[in-house]
């Protein structure tokens, strides 16, 4: 999709500062000049192409008494397909990335408690027969930023 | 029963199942969900207000898909650096705009690098390059790239489900 300059300012104010009023989206309009009916059009075509994914409340998972960790395995690349529909059916598997590196599958995995969390990781080496995997739970976080400046 | 259940009432956990599904595009969004709850549109907006206060709500704003922007080389720059040396490096980086993550993670047998940084630019050459720059600015030199070739999943975590 295309974005024109409006569409910009529109996804950069988006982003950031979302009014916490009982009209949002007229204040929306009201900062970049445009009407309302125009800024719930323009976030209706980018949420229809994808280019939004949602708006509202990105939520912290820790605070919500969540337990979450970074895992990484080595899957044989033929296997690839068929591991990554094992891990990606679990609802908690919120991120999988295949990389460039002999430990090659890389995926973030979100549960209720810590049991829970290794019931999930049990079941993925169970599953797929690789038993090897490395959990890198975040020690200390120093910067998660999800926004992307567009000029 | 944890800290957290003692701090989240089932309304809570109600408002949070509710916020996931985004905001509404019509003229009252707050209006339209607080509807559904059984509360004012104040009522919500405050719990909202309280959520981002606490920190529960990390950021509340639009979520975009990066590859849609054009934003294609994904790299996570993994870092060995010493342990009396990880937070103050950890911030160095974190304060580079290219830097969307900065964590610490603990190391494991065959996996030297305790710093983890992901970085997303128009190319790979873009993303070597920040690697560079943030080698300079620490001095930490034992460092690897790992190039995203595919994302397998990306989704919104549903809690409370």
């Amino acid at each position: 999709m295309r974005l024109d300059k409006i569409d910009r300012k529109l996804l950069n104010l988006v982003q950031e500062k979302f009014p916490l009023l009982s009209e949002p989206y007229r204040k929306l309009g009201e900062i970049i000049g445009i009407s309302e009916g125009e800024v719930l059009a323009r976030l209706k075509q980018m949420q229809d192409e994808g280019v939004i994914r949602r708006l509202g409340a990105v939520f912290e998972s820790r605070k919500l008494g969540y337990s979450g960790t970074l895992c990484a395995m080595r899957v044989e690349p033929d296997r690839v397909d068929e591991v990554a529909a094992i891990i990606n059916s679990f609802p908690g598997v919120t991120h999988n990335y295949l990389r460039e590196h002999q430990i090659n599958m890389w995926f973030t995995v979100l549960a209720g408690s810590e049991d829970e969390l290794g019931e999930i990781l049990n079941l993925i080496r169970e599953k797929t027969g690789i038993r090897e995997i490395m959990e890198l739970p975040a020690e200390e976080i120093f910067k998660i930023k999800v926004n992307f400046s567009l000029s | 029963m944890n800290e957290v259940d003692k701090i989240l009432t089932e309304q809570d956990k109600k408002i949070i199942r509710a916020l996931q599904n985004g905001l509404p595009l019509v003229t009252r969004p707050y209006q339209s969900i607080a509807e559904k709850l059984e509360l004012t549109e104040d009522e919500l907006v405050e719990k909202i207000r309280s959520f981002i206060t606490d920190g529960k709500i990390r950021r509340f704003g639009a979520t975009v898909q990066h590859f849609e922007l054009g934003f294609v080389a994904n790299a996570m720059v993994v870092w060995d650096v010493p342990e009396e040396k990880v937070s103050e490096t950890g911030r160095i980086m974190a304060g580079f705009k290219e830097v969307t993550h900065c964590y610490r993670r603990p190391r494991r047998p065959g996996w030297p690098y305790n710093l983890f940084t992901v970085v997303h630019g128009q190319s790979r050459e873009y993303c070597a390059g920040i690697a560079k720059r943030l080698s300079r600015a620490t001095g930490v030199t034992n460092y690897s790239l790992l190039y995203s070739t595919a994302e397998l999943k990306k989704s919104s975590m549903r809690y409370f489900e």
